[in-house]
């Protein structure tokens, strides 16, 4: 077995010179052992924290808690229950919704504000880079309680904006919450976002805008021609993300609750909120554990057909 | 990050290149210093403003005694400067609970992120520099891991905790903060681009083994690295809302995060404790000063993994 050649798998040619000398047997059986030495305290607790849970979810799936008869095997029967629970359904079709309205409007600022920053037409745009990053580093427990406050009607801006003009705005109304829940969410990532695009663009080499200059291009060709391309990757890569992220929202929806009465947030606002009230309020455990597989399952699928469109559409360039 | 890749700007002021004119005087565009645009600017200030808006309400807001707070316009001062009461009395209130509550966000954070930097690194230098069985197995299934969502995985490890009997442990934080599948491939592929192969064998060749080749040769150079993925690790933890909240009953255990909601639910509208929200801000502030500093000081590192991670991503 030659698994020296195998080491092609790592991402650049600085590794190539492992493989072109033969290492003696005795050698290579050494660092054989070294490797899963070193891999082992990673691999180990990644199997606690990652591996086994699932496993273990798996199997609880399979049992429902019941008032009488304590916890018995009922196959899939959690999962037929989950695929017509319309609470679950409600909850899916909102994280969707939110995802298809707020993740575009936040990833067209994220990438207007980086090509804004690398035009290097703007003042202070190292002040602003910062600042614009700054939300990413607030807990959303903070910035759920700022949000709250600001956008409250009770002691709120809006509160004073309301006294003011004798309006009746509320930005938690059952209608509006959701709109609220993606102004928080925008302003906790569009920086992080920002700052991949931003990066990507830096990654361009410098010539080939002297070289687009010298042949008369202007800023917009530049950006048509070069700079949209050169963030092609990264656009995958944001959507990924944001797609792991709104379907697992959970946070705002958790806490808002407190700040503000009757703001429409029910028990089952999104899948994860549901599964963690199944599991800890209404101590259905194995119907939770299925949620979550199912859920998890949801959204794999969804980033990677996404991956595939996005590597699809990067190869037909 | 290894000095090849950096972007040259990202240190300092962009220099015009010498040799070409500097282009002051006449209109011709140039690539590192071009004309600054007002309606660019203009937009950029608004989005920032927007960014900026909730972190000076809660500077001010932080600065009210209760009463100024809900008799008193949102973004004007008070009518008394109440900061530093407010500040002692976040330390005094409920026995001095919150000094807890930090020192256990201490707590997991040093011990978490060390951890797991430490193991990426051990990890990611296995995966560039070394040879095992099963490798592409343990690539796809640790990179696949990573589009997981956590909160999906939080209740599986919940349940698997209780039965281990961890649960309301400090371990039950600790442990899955120990794992960051995306810090082990910022570090793979760290290692593979700044730490040479041939230096690995020669100090193998003068007799070092292979946990002393690591930790006298890679880690070192992995050191920008390690602090990409240390900050990674930081702000993460630092904010994890949901685990602690699933995994602790004791409040004794608690990190900032979860406390402070529990101060604001004794405030909330629905309840009928006692209306704390001063307090409530002043905690909320004095948890995010740590992570602005560390963010601030430390922007360069973000920037460079933020760089990787979405080029080879």
């Amino acid at each position: 077995m030659d698994r020296a050649r195998r080491l092609d798998v790592t991402p650049t040619a600085t590794a190539s010179p492992d493989a072109a000398p033969d290492p003696a047997p005795a050698r290579k059986r050494r660092r054989s052992q070294a490797g899963l030495a070193f891999i082992a305290p990673f691999g180990a607790l990644f199997a606690l924290v990652f591996i086994v849970p699932i496993l273990y979810a798996a199997y609880l799936s399979l049992f429902q808690e019941r008032l009488l008869g304590g916890t018995t095997f009922v196959g899939f029967a959690n999962y037929g229950k989950l695929f017509k629970d319309p609470q679950f359904w409600d909850g899916v079709g909102r994280v969707f919704r939110f995802t298809l309205v707020q993740v575009p409007i936040m990833l067209f600022f994220a990438m207007a504000l980086a090509l804004a920053l690398d035009s290097m037409r703007v003042h202070g745009m190292r002040f602003m880079r910062a600042a614009i990053f700054l939300p990413y580093a607030v807990p959303a427990i903070v910035s759920t309680l700022m949000w709250g406050f600001l956008l409250g009607v009770k002691y709120g801006l809006f509160g004073s904006l309301n006294d003011a003009l004798g309006t009746d705005l509320d930005p938690f109304a059952p209608g509006n919450t959701l709109i609220s829940i993606g102004v928080m969410v925008t302003w906790a990532f569009t920086g992080f976002n920002m700052l991949i695009f931003y990066a990507a663009l830096k990654a361009v080499p410098r010539e080939l805008y002297e070289a687009a200059a010298i042949d008369g291009a202007n800023e917009f060709q530049i950006v048509r021609a070069i700079k949209l391309p050169a963030l092609r990757g990264s656009l995958v890569v944001t959507i990924i993300f944001s797609i792991i992220g709104t379907f697992q929202m959970f946070n705002e929806p958790q806490i808002l609750p407190t700040m503000v009465a009757n703001s429409g947030v029910t028990t089952y606002y999104t899948p994860n909120l549901y599964a963690y009230n199944l599991a800890f309020t209404g101590s259905q455990q194995g119907y939770a554990a299925a949620l979550a597989l199912v859920m998890a399952a949801i959204t794999i699928a969804v980033a990677y057909a996404v991956q595939i469109r996005g590597l699809r559409n990067a190869s037909d360039q | 990050m290894h000095p090849t890749s950096s972007p040259p700007a990202a240190g300092g002021k962009a220099s015009s290149t010498p040799g070409r004119p500097s282009g002051r005087g006449r209109r011709l565009y140039t690539v590192d210093n071009p004309r600054k645009s007002a309606t660019l600017t203009l937009m950029t200030v608004l989005f920032t403003l927007y960014c900026l808006l909730p972190l000076a309400w809660l500077v001010v807001n932080a600065t009210k005694s209760q009463a100024d707070f809900v008799s008193t316009f949102g973004l004007a001062p008070g009518r008394e400067f109440a900061l530093w009461d407010n500040i002692v009395e976040v330390f005094s209130y409920q026995d001095g609970i919150f000094s807890r509550w930090l020192l256990n966000t201490v707590l997991y954070v040093v011990v978490g992120a060390t951890v797991s930097t430490f193991l990426a690194a051990l990890g990611g230098y296995a995966l560039a520099k070394l040879d095992f069985r099963g490798k592409r197995v343990f690539l796809f299934v640790v990179l696949g891991s990573i589009s997981v969502p956590g909160i999906a995985l939080a209740i599986p490890q919940f349940l698997l905790f209780a039965q281990l009997g961890l649960t309301n442990t400090p371990w039950a934080i600790l442990i899955p903060s120990f794992i960051n599948p995306f810090g082990l491939y910022l570090m793979w592929v760290f290692t593979a681009e700044a730490v040479p192969s041939g230096l690995l064998e020669a100090a193998k060749i003068d007799g070092a083994g292979e946990l002393r080749t690591f930790l006298r040769i890679a880690l070192p150079l992995l050191a920008p690295a390690s602090v990409t993925v240390l900050l990674f690790s930081f702000v993460s933890i630092w904010n994890n809302y949901f685990l602690p909240l699933i995994m602790l009953k004791d409040p004794a255990w608690y990190p900032l995060t979860v406390g402070i909601n529990q101060w604001n639910k004794l405030g909330s509208t629905a309840g009928n404790g006692a209306l704390v929200q001063n307090l409530v801000i002043t905690s909320a502030l004095l948890t995010i000063i740590p992570l602005i500093i560390a963010f601030l000081g430390l922007q360069r590192y973000w920037q460079s993994g933020l760089s990787l991670g979405a080029v080879k991503g």
